[in-house]
């Protein structure tokens, strides 16, 4: 019993390729009744891939649970008193929630500020892509901006420093001069540049790729029917985008701005080395030291040099960080996953081909791959709408 | 006031929305509305796309020239080091990025190792096992993708609460790096290796499956073979991910000048976070430090590079015939 289907597999494994899905069906009827046996091969596999995902979820609960456990000792203290809190960057703050809230504030702010840029510019190039440029060179630039999510944040950093710091130096003495009197751009302003504006601007470049690579992913898969229907009635482009492609990728460019928000919010190197922080609650854009601190940056900054108590203060604060990026990408995700569910229906393949995709409906594509697989020489129809990319994979495969 | 702008880069803006307005003006002059929005928009989308460009030709531009008077053969062969002469009474530092280097690939290899099995596992769970609806699949693709909106320094924090709390205080060491690292890679593992099981057809699937092959066999000689040049491919754009992330190294594995290849002993030096203590952490030796880093960055960059190229080069190699 056991050796039967395992020798018969070995053969089946060279043969499928050619042999029509007919050729198997002799042995149908012993098939039905070996299938309840598990075979032990099977069952290893099966409980090595459950165990994986289920060890998943335990690793983001270890996350968690160690942060927490590490947290408290410092959460719990009384920071005026404790003689390793009342020292040093955490001196002047009575308990662990004084000390973090303009944290809390410095992070949402530099992120907002980063989305500001980053959002519009991100949607925009999406629709570049997907929507604009020529075809055969959609791909190249999606892989061009692309390489901005490959480029280490470090070395964005290091390039904020000494390009965008400088770059910014004439309009922010501008807008100290001139618009002065805004709240954003009190302040003395700075001299070397090391504003949250400087800051914000590198994360916005930061953010860029997964904005754009999300709204263009759901840009391309506006129903093509819809799109060539509006530009038959006459609409220009912008008219068919405006019609066609917004109401359907809405929630898409929600969720990508919200995750481009979240990975907004965790990025460290960009705001520690070129910000000049202090904690407080500040929406001053353009000075030096008043800036508002975030979370992340303030870690990479004060732990080396952090005493035991002050480094559980510090992963309180990231223990902050981890509740509230995970919040925003929860809520990013159930919004894009709750739009996917609804269109799986209409979905038919998972490889959809490139931008704009010459492929007229599910059917026709399914039914002809079922042809191929059944060995069934390719004949009329395919040939006279000319072969879509999805049939030349599976033609030259089987 | 139009002196704000008065550089390069002032003056390309400037010129961009002095013709986008010029041209939406004509546009509603000679043809109409409608058009003149089009033509309009259409310039706003091509002008996101090259303010995109300017960072990313910018940066490539400023790591290459900032870095690379610094590379050299000894700067990649030599340990880092700074000496105190007691006669003249200065410190010299000697630039040198081994340690650095080492650190790297061994903290990056720990991590894949831990990473890939898990990760590759887990897709397999969510494309060959589980059901669609069962809480289980739902439930791991939701925190798959939250996963991957961890902050890193917040995976850094975990490795050094972890080990703290097992090993003791000062528990800087490689293979805490390594965890926090594989905290970061395992999601973006699940979900290439997920979405490129997904791509081999389930025609395939059934195919062997009704000659009688057993689900396990199906998989290993069937699947996995189909989809082994995705595989690889997005294996490596996740190991180039993780390779250049600073903050929970820095945290988890601390900095050193010293070599150690050790990574369950002590702390260890890696490329980004040399980059990052340069600047941030300098030696007495300012402009020193500052060019140690920027070497580091450039060689960063550089294997970046070439886990990408490798990448590509595997998915073409492996492509089955017809592949794009």
């Amino acid at each position: 019993m056991q050796s039967a289907p395992t020798s018969s597999s070995g053969s089946a494994v060279k043969t499928s390729s050619t042999t029509p899905l007919g050729g198997g069906g002799s042995n149908d009827s012993t098939a039905t009744k070996r299938s309840t046996r598990v075979r032990p091969g099977d069952f290893i596999f099966r409980g090595l891939s459950t165990g994986s995902a289920v060890l998943i979820m335990v690793i983001l609960a270890g996350v968690a649970l160690f942060l927490i456990i590490s947290a408290i000792p410092a959460i719990t203290a009384d920071w005026s008193t404790n003689s390793q809190l009342n020292t040093g960057p955490t001196a002047a703050f009575p308990n662990f929630w004084a000390y973090v809230g303009p944290l809390i504030w410095g992070t949402l702010w530099s992120a907002a500020i980063a989305l500001l840029f980053g959002a519009p510019i991100g949607i925009g190039i999406a629709l570049f892509i997907s929507h604009y440029a020529p075809r055969r060179l959609a791909s190249i630039l999606g892989y061009l901006v692309d390489l901005l999510a490959a480029v280490p944040s470090i070395v964005f950093g290091l390039w904020g420093i000494i390009v965008i710091r400088p770059f910014l130096l004439p309009l922010s003495d501008w807008l100290s001069a001139n618009l002065g009197w805004i709240p954003l751009f009190g302040g003395p302003v700075t001299t070397t540049g090391s504003t949250i504006l400087a800051g914000a601007l590198v994360l916005a470049v930061m953010i860029l790729p997964i904005i754009t690579s999300i709204s263009r992913e759901i840009f391309l898969q506006t129903p093509r029917l819809n799109e060539e229907a509006a530009l038959a009635l006459g609409a220009t482009r912008w008219e068919m985008i405006r019609l066609a492609v917004f109401p359907y990728a809405k929630s898409g460019i929600v969720s990508a701005t919200l995750l481009g928000l979240g990975r907004a919010l965790g990025e460290t190197m960009a705001i520690a080395l070129i910000i000049s922080p202090a904690i407080l609650v500040s929406v001053r854009l353009i000075t030096e030291g008043q800036n508002s601190q975030t979370i992340a940056a303030n870690i990479a900054l004060n732990f080396p040099i952090a005493t035991t108590l002050q480094r559980d203060a510090l992963i309180g604060t990231g223990l902050m960080l981890f509740v509230i990026s995970l919040a925003v990408n929860s809520i990013a995700r159930l919004i894009v996953n709750g739009k996917r569910g609804k269109r799986k229906k209409g979905k038919d393949k998972p490889s959809t081909p490139g931008p704009l995709s010459t492929l007229p409906s599910g059917d026709f594509a399914s039914a002809t791959a079922i042809d191929v697989v059944a060995g069934t020489p390719r004949i009329g129809v395919s040939d006279i709408e000319g072969p879509t990319p999805e049939e030349d994979i599976e033609g030259a495969r089987y | 006031m139009l002196l704000i702008g008065f550089t390069v880069v002032g003056w390309l803006v400037l010129t961009a929305v002095v013709y986008l307005i010029a041209l939406g003006i004509l546009s509603v002059v000679v043809e109409n509305r409608r058009k003149a929005t089009d033509r309009l928009v259409r310039g706003l989308v091509t002008v996101a796309f090259l303010l995109a460009l300017i960072p990313l030709v910018s940066t490539l531009a400023t790591v290459i020239a900032q870095g690379a008077s610094q590379i050299s053969w000894s700067y990649i062969t030599s340990v880092g080091a700074s000496t105190f002469d007691p006669n003249t009474l200065t410190v010299t530092q000697t630039p040198g990025a081994l340690q650095a280097i080492v650190g790297t690939l061994i903290i990056t290899g720990i991590a894949a190792l831990i990473s890939v099995p898990i990760g590759l596992f887990t897709s397999i769970y969510l494309v060959e096992y589980a059901l669609p609806k069962q809480w289980l699949a739902r439930t791991v693709t939701f925190l798959v993708d939250v996963m991957t909106g961890i902050p890193s320094i917040v995976a850094g924090l975990f490795a050094f609460s972890l080990f703290s709390i097992i090993v003791g205080p000062k528990a800087f060491s490689g293979f805490s790096a390594s965890v926090a690292l594989s905290v970061l890679m395992i999601p973006t593992v699940v979900r290439a290796c997920e979405e490129m099981l997904r791509l081999v057809p389930g025609d395939l699937r059934e195919a062997s499956l009704a000659l009688g092959v057993s689900k396990f066999a199906t998989i290993v000689k069937i699947v996995l073979p189909t989809a082994i040049a995705g595989l690889i491919t997005g294996i490596m754009l996740a190991v180039a991910r993780i390779i250049g992330e600073t903050a929970p190294i820095f945290l988890a594995a601390s900095f050193t000048d010293n070599f150690n290849a050790n990574p369950f002993e002590g702390p260890m030096q890696t490329l980004p976070v040399l980059a990052y203590t340069g600047y941030a952490f300098p030696g007495k030796d300012i402009a020193a430090s500052n060019a140690s880093a920027w070497g580091a960055a450039l060689l960063l960059v550089i294997l970046v590079v070439i886990l990408n190229l490798i990448a590509r080069i595997v998915a073409k190699i492996f492509a089955p015939k017809g592949m794009r």
